[in-house]
């Protein structure tokens, strides 16, 4: 019982360190966003090539990273309703996203064709071995990072729920703007 | 509670408390960054006649909880960091050797342009993992990661080299336990080439090749077995290797939309309890073929596997997770739960499979697309198992003899048993601004005793027919409800079952779901129960908390192609799960 407690009790504190980590974040922030860089893991391309995420840029222009896999239902359809407004949110903002599938090697033909066949217009990236999934500490999927213009993460948000790709654009808006991005 | 635990709970709490400070003020050192994640799952269970869950099938087990907290520091080129976990006990259905609280993982790396050097617990994955694959997955409880060193080396442009060696994780056991023979050394090389960047060859066609060896090596082995000769019994100690070697070789080619993938393992006599100590060699080979244009996929792929079962302790068992290798299945790996129902895992003893796959996007403004198209999946995917011819050994003739060859088994030859077929279709629609649906239909053949090691004739085989439609109304730029509702059609097992589920979503933070699974057609009328659940969850940024009430039917859970066997259970969960 004794451990029980224990852990709950370091459970809650861990996770209110994390949120009060956020509150900070908030009053914190200034007019330009800071944030974490994202670490550097080479990853596939699904024609094979190596591809740096320490590469990660687009212009100074901000950047999505979608975390997905073939099995996972809202992930599938989160890309698929961005997918919808793809074309318009990269008119307004010149945002380009990055799908990262985590799907084991065996299916890295089935992400490509699943991918192409959706029309998705994504850069599509294979994690096979998740080791981008563990640097980024990604548990479970769909998980969405927004990186600024200098390639640091500003936001990131877990799982999916219909119509919730309209926030994720106020976000991408924001940024592309160089305001601040409250989290 | 120990000193030891007591410990290590605090330190976990001080570096929680320095990751916090460290990232929101820009890193103790310049440019050091901390981040982490943390996740826990619990569940009170409680008594349910009906289930037959009773005060004395739980005796006092009422409560289950699995926590996890990862925690990585990183600055310049360095990198280190630690999980810690915590099962107070685990939950039901997870090994209960799982049961403990301690850091399983740490490690520091030092990584630049040409070399990535990792010492202490990494995972890793050499092509589709025929040879060697470490990894984890929370959910299923399933952790092989190997303690030891890693060094990739990139030298060149387009070669990549990585060697590594170590002891895999085995739950809780010490790694000291290796000097009394608990597990063997893992030992791997590994080379990927990429033609087009070596040579710098600027062509549409991309090639790249690989190849692996991995090596066990465990000592302290002994094993004796049993002859039956006339009706007498001998009995014989076996001669067993001390190193067992598996070599793999891979290409890959793409030609804009076309691609082609192929791999073969071969692995040396490893007589051990998951193929009954035969010394016949393994082999494993995958092929598959695509071609892809925007709005139109197919993927043919076949696959072939027998006595691949590679672990890194001999007399392993099937849930000792001490797996080196890992060969996936073919099928589609279904979203939705009735389907679910019977999930087909790899036969590392021998399976012949094959898969086609056909994806097509009906484009949009067009008379069958309206305004917004319409996608259609067609997902084909069969599996047999290897043809096993008996052979001769003192004149008697035997199958899987522990101390033989076993059996021979010609390379193209299908056996007598389909273990599995999966025929699906499932259409994705978007009918207008508001409304969304997908909708499939699934036949299944599932060889029930077969592919999860039942004695034959104990379930049979299992022909379903499962029809779904998900449906999803989006009220308002807040709000949102989904539909879910699944048919399952079957005489075998445990017969009908039909589903209705309501998920009303709040955006951006608040969901709340109902769900009935009824067992309508059970053949024990007892057994015709409804698996009811409620629940509702909070999102806010990268946190999540889910609280829920209802009931678990048995069944496997599987994620990735590896299954897990969870218990009926009744309860109250909580889940949480946030990462920074």
């Amino acid at each position: 019982m004794k451990k029980i407690v224990l852990t709950l009790v370091a459970v809650f504190c861990a996770s209110m360190l994390a949120n009060s980590q956020v509150v900070s974040a908030q009053t914190s922030s200034s007019d330009t966003n800071t944030g974490k860089k994202v670490p550097s893991v080479t990853l596939k391309t699904v024609d094979g090539k190596s591809f740096n995420t320490a590469d990660l840029e687009n212009g100074g222009k901000p950047i999505i990273v979608s975390f997905w896999a073939l099995w996972c239902k809202n992930c599938i359809k989160e890309l698929t309703a961005i997918n919808d407004v793809y074309a318009d949110w990269q008119e307004e903002t010149g945002v380009t996203l990055y799908a990262v599938s985590i799907d084991d090697a065996q299916r890295n033909a089935n992400v490509k064709s699943f991918a192409n066949s959706k029309g998705w217009d994504y850069e599509i990236l294979l994690d096979s071995n998740q080791d981008f999934k563990r640097a980024m500490n990604v548990g479970n999927i769909p998980h969405t990072f927004v990186l600024n213009g200098k390639g640091e993460i500003v936001w990131q948000h877990t799982s999916y729920m219909d119509g919730a790709e309209n926030e994720l654009f106020e976000v991408v808006k924001k940024v592309a703007k160089g305001q601040s991005v409250k989290q | 509670m120990n000193k030891v635990t007591f410990f290590i709970l605090m330190l976990m709490l001080t570096l929680f408390v320095c990751g916090y400070h460290a990232s929101a003020q820009q890193g103790i050192l310049e440019n050091a960054s901390i981040s982490g994640s943390l996740q826990t799952d619990a569940q009170y269970y409680v008594p349910d006649k009906a289930m037959g869950i009773t005060d004395s099938t739980l005796n006092g087990n009422v409560f289950g909880m699995n926590t996890s907290g990862e925690l990585n520091y990183s600055v310049g080129n360095f990198r280190a960091g630690m999980r810690f976990e915590a099962y107070t006990p685990a939950l039901k259905g997870f090994d209960t050797r799982a049961k403990g609280v301690g850091i399983p993982y740490f490690y520091a790396s030092y990584s630049n342009k040409y070399i990535d050097a990792t010492i202490g617990d990494f995972y890793e994955q050499f092509g589709c993992g025929f040879a060697l694959r470490a990894y984890q997955e929370w959910n299923l409880g399933y952790d092989n990661a190997i303690r030891g060193a890693k060094v990739t080396l990139r030298p060149y442009k387009g070669i990549k080299v990585t060697g590594l060696t170590g002891y895999q994780r085995f739950f809780w056991n010490n790694y000291v336990n290796i000097l009394n023979y608990d597990r063997g050394l893992v030992s791997g090389v590994d080379g990927d080439f990429n033609v087009n960047e070596i040579f710098d060859l600027q062509m549409k066609t991309q090639i790249s090749f690989g190849g692996s060896f991995v090596s066990k090596h465990e000592t302290g082995l002994s094993k004796t077995v049993s002859f039956v000769f006339d009706d007498s019994t001998q009995y014989y100690k076996l001669n067993l290797p001390e190193n067992v070697a598996t070599a793999a070789g891979r290409i890959n080619v793409s030609h804009g939309g076309f691609g082609f993938y192929g791999e073969y393992a071969y692995k040396i006599n490893n007589p051990s309890a998951y193929n009954t100590y035969i010394y016949r060699p393994g082999q494993a080979l995958y092929l598959t073929a695509s071609y892809s244009t925007k709005g139109f996929g197919v993927t043919l792929a076949a696959k072939r596997v027998d006595n691949m079962s590679f672990k890194s302790k001999m007399d392993a068992s099937g849930s000792d997770q001490l797996d080196i290798n890992f060969i996936p299945p073919l099928s589609k790996q279904h979203h939705y739960s009735l389907p679910s129902l019977y999930p087909y895992a790899t036969q590392y003893n021998g399976e012949m499979s094959l898969k086609g796959n056909v994806l097509y996007s009906i484009p949009k403004k067009t008379k069958l697309g309206g305004k917004y198209g319409m996608s259609i999946e067609l997902d084909y995917t069969i599996v047999y198992d290897i043809k096993k011819d008996s052979i001769q050994f003192n004149g008697v003739s035997m199958i899987d003899q522990p101390g033989t060859e076993g059996y021979t088994s010609p390379f193209f030859a299908v056996g007598d048993h389909c273990l599995y077929s999966d025929l699906n279709l499932t259409v994705t629609k978007k009918f207008s601004q508001k409304w969304k649906g997908v909708f499939s239909y699934i036949y299944l053949i599932y060889d029930k005793d077969r592919v999860e090691g039942h004695s034959i004739g104990e379930y049979g085989v299992v022909n379903a027919h499962v029809g779904l439609a998900d449906v999803s109304w989006k009220i308002d730029n807040k709000n949102s409800l989904r539909c879910e509702t699944q048919w399952l059609f079957t005489r075998q097992d445990k017969g009908n079952w039909g589903t209705l589920l309501f998920e009303y979503s709040f955006l951006p933070h608040w969901f709340v779901s109902v769900s009935d699974e009824y067992n309508y057609g059970n053949e024990d009328k007892d057994q015709r129960l409804h698996y009811y659940n409620v629940s509702g969850g909070y999102v806010y940024n990268s946190t999540r908390v889910t609280l829920s009430y209802g009931r678990q039917r048995d069944g496997l859970l599987c994620v990735g192609g590896v299954c897990r066997y969870v218990p009926a259970a009744t309860g109250v969960s909580l889940s949480l799960s946030t990462s920074f």
